[in-house]
């Protein structure tokens, strides 16, 4: 049985570094900070701990608390977006990273979760996070990320 | 992306394309619900989703005893980031628009 009152989007893609970096790429400032559009992740990683992700202008894009922390394994956050009123309304969702290893490459699956049928937050973030994967397995595998801006279509 | 190959083989298929509509409006379904109203057995279609699987255009999700299927936009978004974001999108979009409204009537 599906569960029609959720809205789940899930994301796999495979990227040729050891789960140890990846992991590092996940959850060290610096490391987001390359490939998240110049945002960067905030947190002890702490089970119960509060996480954030801060827009360089120093406002707070995203928030909540880090429930599972198992490195370099799966990593476990409530989520909440903090920046847009409609999204915040929704509440928190939950997204689930884990990583696998495979032969010369590691299989990252990010499931982002919320239990409310046509989350509005989860269809937003179905567009970022592609983006946001797709610069992470390039800076990975080249050292260089593919894209620098975080929308060419949208007009400055 | 070095090898798209495995991707537009497994698109290259009407069916395929279908079970990832259906996915695509609504996504997490069990095998189950994704045999409704398709013309073949069940095994035909669990082919189909193995293939999917492997090109890495779905995601297979256990919850309790079922298997649930999730569309996965990457390896589409990554044809996408070769060769049509350089383009223009709101005009790419005016297109896309203009086609579906002319086409609809």
């Amino acid at each position: 049985m599906t569960d029609d009152a959720a809205t789940t989007f899930t994301y796999v893609t495979f990227i040729r570094t050891t789960p140890d970096r990846l992991w590092s790429a996940l959850t060290e400032p610096a490391f987001v900070k390359q490939y998240w559009f110049g945002a960067t992740i905030e947190s002890d990683w702490k089970i119960g701990s509060t996480w954030k992700l801060v827009f360089e202008d120093g406002r707070v894009a995203d928030g909540g608390e880090v429930l599972e922390f198992e490195p370099p394994r799966r990593l476990v956050l409530k989520w909440r977006n903090e920046w847009k009123p409609e999204f915040k309304a929704e509440g928190y969702s939950r997204c689930t990273m884990e990583l696998e290893p495979m032969e010369g490459a590691v299989k990252l699956s990010i499931t982002h979760a919320m239990d409310r049928a046509d989350s509005q937050f989860i269809h937003a973030v179905s567009g970022g996070w592609p983006r946001i994967l797709s610069n992470l397995k390039s800076l990975q595998e080249t050292g260089e990320i593919a894209l620098k801006d975080k929308s060419a279509d949208r007009s400055h | 992306m070095k090898d798209m190959n495995p991707v537009f083989k497994v698109l290259a298929d009407r069916t395929r394309r279908h079970l990832l509509d259906r996915l695509h409006t609504r996504n997490g379904q069990t095998l189950g619900e994704l045999c409704e109203g398709m013309e073949m057995t069940r095994q035909a279609v669990t082919q189909h989703l193995a293939l999917l699987e492997q090109a890495n255009l779905i995601a297979v999700q256990r919850q309790g005893r079922e298997k649930l299927h999730y569309f996965n936009p990457v390896p589409i978004h990554a044809i996408y980031e070769r060769w049509i974001r350089k383009f223009e999108q709101p005009r790419l979009n005016a297109l896309h628009d203009l086609k579906n409204r002319l086409e609809r009537k």
